[in-house]
């Protein structure tokens, strides 16, 4: 039996963070009540006319040039024509022939390595609305906000080669688009989407296999789970010596398979063809350099500059800089206390937990880098354990309270009076003659069992290393 | 009634001296409109009551100076979005459609002090050539009512050449102002793509169609055109060029010396019946008499021009008219019970047959293993024709020809033929193709028919004061065709 491989190439919808739509003036704003946000424009009234938003245009080269693509100084916008009751004009605006940036590509680590993953081209588009169907009522409603946002569409080579890949292709991509504030990346609510051209082919084999489309993948771990359903299903359908049909298929996430698109659905064509009503986008030059120069640190950089500047190790960095605000949080800690391996242990483990458990994003959270800062600072200063530091990190993430002020407080200041630790020890050792005994006679782990008796007395307040000492010195 | 014979210039002069109130200037059109209607049925819809309103407090404001058109009665194609006023297209897909916004152009009338009383009855969506396929029934020419007024700007054509009002603003995708103002014995001026923003205009043909004025008079043109031009920012591809004085620019004509007219010869051989040649003629010697030197000249593709035209405008038109799908506004079949079935019926009973014939070829061209031989080839031609009129206009200032090989045509003589309507269009099409501007001047009867007969004149792009200066001293030379039978018995 043939050994084999997926091809995998990704197309993903990412719409841009403007405040106004692509082709009129009305508000972006998510949540609004339905069709509170259009206008003649973005509802196709006869005789109206689109006139492109500068900024998505910016946006759409920042990405471009972050993804190291060719950007077109001539872009040509073409009508997607279809019929559908949520795209009011009967065609979208989007780009075929000439699209905004082409030939791109951006490096992805799986598994410790690196790769590249090639980007086809990048354009710009309008979204379409949203067509709501009430089973009780049975209608069908149709709410045109989204109309007009707009979008861009990355579209990679075929490079891709298995679902590890692809999702962390996509990680990088949003996490691009994050870091550059053009869009926010979230893919329940739908601003950031992805389908997915799959095909398998005996490894070593040059030609592509036949490719199906899959959809409906609103997660990463959907994605994920989409494509080895799907290498599964065609490496059956081969191994049985039947052949795999070119079609459409969604992702059915309750039952974790993928089935065809109905046949109509699908049987699109487009008649794709210049929209006369725009003319072409020439961009100049000097816009191009400015957008380039005001591009930040994106992701690959900053993962870099953390290992070099603050001696991380690459996992850190990697997990660190994912997300913009966790490395901004990062730093922003370290300038306050300058302790980046503790700084970012806390992080990677209490401040991740405690933002997954909340379902939040640190931006979110009351929890201040002032407050990491303080609480690693009075643990480092002796003030309290490590230990009862863990023990009240979920109250202070919560409340956003100063670790110091908490814990004096509550007067969970760690005992570090060595006279007053000898007394607690020695009523501890004349109370538990036995193991005084079996300690003595070679059982030294025991010591840790003393150790725990006097922070049981001491309700965890005792400083664990004074403890240690003073122990090992009373029992000789 | 007498009031309603003026040019646009006189009336304008007349209200801003206060010699008539806007209301008796406004009385008098509707009076035209109540004699002349009931034959001709130029307009869809009759703003008597709106504009009597608004002529009256207008006339309590007293003139105002810095409005160039103050008082004016205007009639506006009924393809232009009226803000409050239905605009249906003439389709029965948009018979009640009143849209919530005015086209620029329209702004920009009102602006400039116009009064709209009507909107004007044309071919479905701008798609005809003679004002017979509009759901609101035909419009007659007002010089032969058995005689077709020309399209798609027939209403307009035919409401301004009976004196119902002053001027209408037209649109021109193949020569839709240019031919009917032939045919009705009036000036229709299509100017250069991007000077008329087209916001608000209801698209055919978005990279064809473009509005321009219809008046009795050249001058009345380009004091009409004054006020419609310039840069939207609404509209990407309206022109930041800027607008001259082109009233002003009528001074300096007196006569035609120095300036040369090319005819295409390709334009005058055959196809052209005898009374329109004798007509176009007698224009052009007239204009030789003038000081004008008359050269020939080639505009090579004209015989792919029918085909080129057909192609791309079908192709925009199918794509353009998809938005009217009975889910949001317009003509929706009650009867569906599911989606497919809603888009078919709607669009089958409120399409009719000449813009189904059109979407339907406009959908074949743009089709996947299509596409190529047709919409592509169609582009690329396109850029030849228009390179032939810009090789012509070095040897040239502007160009001459008919505008139809005939007369104004009987009614229901060519509408069960539609290859033979469309080649009717022989004369104006090219020029949308290239986007330089053309006007029609009426030059005189036709010995046969005794009907009107137009020429046109072609310019460079952004060239229309040097049309309406030729255009103005040919005008005071030559004899107007007259009143039309439908107001034989007046003034």
């Amino acid at each position: 039996m043939p050994e084999y491989e997926s091809v995998i190439g990704l197309e993903v919808h990412a719409q841009l963070k403007t405040k106004s739509k692509i082709f009129c003036s009305c508000s972006t704003e998510f949540g609004r009540e339905p069709n509170e946000n259009t206008c003649p424009v973005c509802m196709g009234m006869p005789g109206v006319l689109p006139v492109l938003n500068k900024r998505a245009v910016e946006y759409a080269v920042k990405m471009a040039l972050a993804v190291n693509c060719k950007i077109n100084q001539k872009s040509i916008f073409a009508r997607k024509n279809y019929f559908y009751p949520d795209l009011p004009k009967g065609y979208q605006i989007s780009q075929y022939e000439l699209p905004v940036a082409e030939h791109g590509y951006i490096t992805i680590q799986v598994g410790g390595k690196e790769k590249k993953i090639g980007i086809t081209r990048i354009h710009m588009e309008e979204d379409a609305g949203k067509s709501v169907h009430s089973a009780a009522e049975n209608v069908s409603y149709v709410d045109l906000n989204r109309t007009g946002v707009p979008l861009i569409e990355i579209v990679s080579e075929p490079d891709i080669r298995s679902p590890e890949e692809a999702v962390a292709y996509l990680k990088a991509l949003r996490s691009i688009l994050v870091y550059l504030e053009i869009c926010d990346g979230n893919m329940e609510e739908g601003s950031f989407r992805c389908d997915a051209n799959i095909s398998i082919r005996p490894r070593g084999q040059k030609e592509f296999g036949t490719r199906t489309e899959l959809k409906n993948m609103n997660s990463f771990r959907h994605v994920q789970r989409a494509l080895e359903y799907e290498i599964e299903r065609q490496i059956d359908l081969v191994e049985d010596g039947e052949e795999v049909v070119q079609e459409t298929r969604l992702y059915d996430a309750d039952k974790n398979i993928t089935r065809p698109m109905r046949g109509k659905e699908e049987a699109h064509d487009y008649r794709y063809f210049p929209d006369p009503d725009l003319v072409p986008l020439v961009l100049k030059s000097e816009w191009i350099e400015q957008w380039r120069k005001e591009l930040p640190e994106l992701p690959a950089d900053k993962l870099q500059r953390f290992i070099r500047q603050y001696g991380l190790p690459v996992y850190d960095a990697e997990v660190l800089t994912a997300e913009k605000d966790l490395a901004d949080f990062f730093e922003q800690t370290v300038k306050i206390y300058n302790q980046p391996k503790k700084v970012s242990n806390w992080m990677l483990s209490e401040v991740l937990r405690e933002l997954n458990e909340a379902r939040i994003k640190i931006g979110q959270s009351k929890f201040r880098p002032e407050n990491l800062a303080k609480l690693i600072k009075i643990i480092d200063d002796g003030l309290i354990s490590g230990k009862i530091g863990k023990s009240i990190f979920s109250e202070i993430f919560n409340t956003g309270q100063d670790p110091e002020e908490y814990v004096r407080a509550k007067g969970m200041v760690q005992i570090s009076d060595s006279s007053a630790l000898e007394q607690v020890v020695e009523e501890v050792l004349a109370d538990l003659p036995k193991e005084v005994e079996r300690y003595k006679n070679g059982q030294t782990k025991l010591l840790g069992f003393f150790v725990g008796q006097v922070m049981k007395r001491t309700k965890g307040q005792a400083n664990p290393g004074l403890v240690n000492k003073i122990l090992k010195e009373k029992l000789g | 009634m007498e009031l309603a014979f003026k040019t646009l210039t006189r009336i304008r002069d007349i209200l801003s001296r206060k010699e008539a109130s806007v209301e008796e200037v406004v009385n008098a059109c509707l009076q035209v409109i109540e004699k002349t209607e009931p034959e001709l049925n130029a307009l869809i819809t009759t703003c008597a009551e709106e504009a009597i309103e608004q002529a009256r407090q207008m006339d309590n404001q007293g003139p105002d100076p810095e409005k160039p058109l103050w008082g004016v009665p205007v009639v506006i194609k009924d393809v232009i979005a009226t803000k409050g006023i239905r605009t249906t297209c003439a389709s029965k897909i948009l018979e009640n459609f009143v849209p919530c916004y005015d086209a620029t152009l329209v702004e920009k009338l009102k602006q400039a002090g116009c009064i709209i009383l009507g909107k004007t009855n044309m071919d479905e969506f701008a798609m005809g050539s003679s004002t017979e396929n509009s759901a609101f029934g035909p419009t007659k020419n007002p010089y032969d009512l058995t005689r077709v007024p020309g399209g798609s700007s027939g209403g307009s054509a035919a409401s301004v050449a009976a004196a119902q009002a002053f001027a209408s603003v037209g649109t021109d995708t193949g020569g839709s102002i240019r031919q009917p103002a032939g045919f009705c014995g009036i000036v229709g001026l299509k100017p250069t793509y991007g000077r008329v923003s087209r916001f608000g205009l209801i698209a055919y043909g978005s990279s064809l169609d473009q509005a321009g004025p219809m008046t009795r008079t050249v001058r009345d043109a380009a004091l009409m055109l004054q006020v419609i031009a310039g840069h939207d920012p609404k509209d990407s591809t309206s022109s930041p060029e800027d607008v001259p004085d082109y009233v002003q620019t009528l001074q300096k004509a007196n006569d035609l010396k120095g300036i040369r007219l090319g005819y295409p010869v390709e334009y005058w051989e055959k196809g052209l019946s005898p009374e329109v040649k004798d007509c176009c003629e007698q224009a052009l010697n007239k204009a030789r008499e003038l000081g004008a030197e008359i050269i020939p000249i080639s505009i090579k593709h004209t015989p792919y021009a029918i085909a080129t035209y057909y192609i791309i405008a079908m192709a925009e038109a199918s794509s353009n008219l998809a938005r009217y799908d009975g889910v949001r506004f317009g003509f929706r079949d009650k009867e569906a019970t599911e989606l497919l079935e809603m888009y078919l019926n709607s669009r089958s009973k409120g399409f009719g047959e000449e813009v189904k014939r059109r979407i339907m070829l406009g959908t074949y061209v743009l089709s996947a293993g299509y596409y190529d031989a047709y919409y592509k080839k169609a582009a690329q031609v396109r850029r030849l024709i228009r390179q032939d009129f810009l090789d012509a206009l070095k040897a040239c200032d502007l160009i001459c020809a008919p505008v139809a090989p005939t007369t104004a045509f009987k009614l229901g003589e060519n509408i069960d033929d539609p290859l033979q309507m469309y080649l009717t269009d022989i004369f104006t099409i090219s020029l949308n193709l290239t986007g330089l501007p053309g006007m029609t001047l009426p030059v005189g009867l036709g010995q046969e028919t005794n009907m009107p007969v137009g020429m046109q004149f072609f310019g460079p792009a952004f060239g229309e004061e040097i049309i309406f200066q030729v255009c103005h001293v040919l005008e005071q030379a030559l004899q107007g065709p007259g009143l039309p039978h439908v107001l034989k018995d007046e003034g």
